[in-house]
């Protein structure tokens, strides 16, 4: 299976809407062996000036593979998920993310090189909260390439 | 405490931490992020696709280092970026029923490019896991008063 080469440039829209829960960002927090109280209690988060938990850095991942699963999941982009390697990652964070956040994701193909027998895709998620009415607040860029593997590779 | 950025010097080193991985510990990180790609807990499957065994998350690694920013900083609200390359897999063993890890990440880290104009830091993390350095480029900028 190859990669269609016609991706690049292409642009999924925010679908659905990411409901931050407190829960959730314990859980994550957890997750990754991550044991600042800011994360897990609302009265030591808001001691630093936050108003509510507030999420790790790298939880945006959740949002950003959420949009990426549209891509690797389109028929069309011919990417097989067992082939995927994750090659590089970052976040950029306009302001921290917080439980209660209401938050949604564009996903845009940035980049599709041919690497042996594979691809190098690389793609960037902009991560808004939803606010009152049509109000949008940017919270988070992330970028991230995957290496899917060709046969041998 | 927060560290002051006027305080701060390029090269100075802001400690270390030692993550040990176990495969519960990536079922759990699957669960958590939503990234159930079998590599990362079926043995079968992974040797399938030519890695050489369970891998973890690069995320998951990711993940688990920026902890020691984050406590440095003192707010993980601080950390303004962060990024990295995922040079080498982290190969986690099945030690399921003892009390062994599958894996160890050494993670330490040190002050790189200071912007007092921002009011920033860059911190440069080592990350390693049976001695290979599994992250590149892996750089934290954090915000600091």
């Amino acid at each position: 299976m190859t990669i269609n080469p016609d991706l690049q440039g292409r642009s999924y829209p925010a679908a659905e809407v990411y409901d931050v829960g407190r829960e959730k960002i314990r859980e994550f927090a957890r997750a990754v062996k991550a044991t600042h109280p800011a994360h897990f209690d609302v009265e030591e988060a808001k001691a630093l000036g936050h108003s509510d938990l507030v999420a790790p850095p790298t939880f945006a991942i959740i949002i950003a593979q959420r949009a990426d699963a549209q891509l690797i999941e389109d028929p069309e982009a011919g990417i097989d998920f067992s082939r995927v390697v994750h090659a590089d990652q970052r976040f950029t964070h306009h302001r921290p993310i917080f439980a209660g956040d209401r938050l949604v994701a564009e996903l845009h193909v940035d980049g599709v090189r041919a690497m042996g027998g594979g691809a190098m895709i690389t793609t960037r998620s902009e991560i808004f909260a939803l606010g009152d009415g049509d109000a949008r607040e940017q919270v988070t860029t992330t970028t991230s390439s995957i290496l899917v593997r060709g046969e041998g590779q | 405490m927060s560290p002051k950025i006027s305080e701060l010097s390029a090269g100075q080193e802001i400690g270390s931490r030692t993550v040990e991985v176990t495969r519960t510990d990536l079922v759990k990180y699957a669960g958590a992020s939503g990234d159930f790609n079998p590599i990362h807990w079926n043995e079968a499957f992974a040797t399938g696709v030519e890695l050489p065994g369970v891998i973890a998350h690069g995320m998951f690694t990711m993940g688990s280092a920026v902890q020691l920013v984050t406590d440095w900083a003192g707010d993980p609200a601080a950390v303004v970026d962060f990024q990295t390359r995922f040079t080498k897999p982290v190969v986690v063993t099945d030690t399921t029923g003892t009390s062994e890890p599958g894996a160890t990440i050494e993670v330490s880290g040190a002050v790189g490019k200071i912007d007092a104009d921002a009011g920033t830091a860059r911190v440069d993390l080592t990350v390693v896991s049976a001695g290979q350095k599994v992250l590149m480029k892996a750089q934290a900028i954090v915000k600091l008063s």
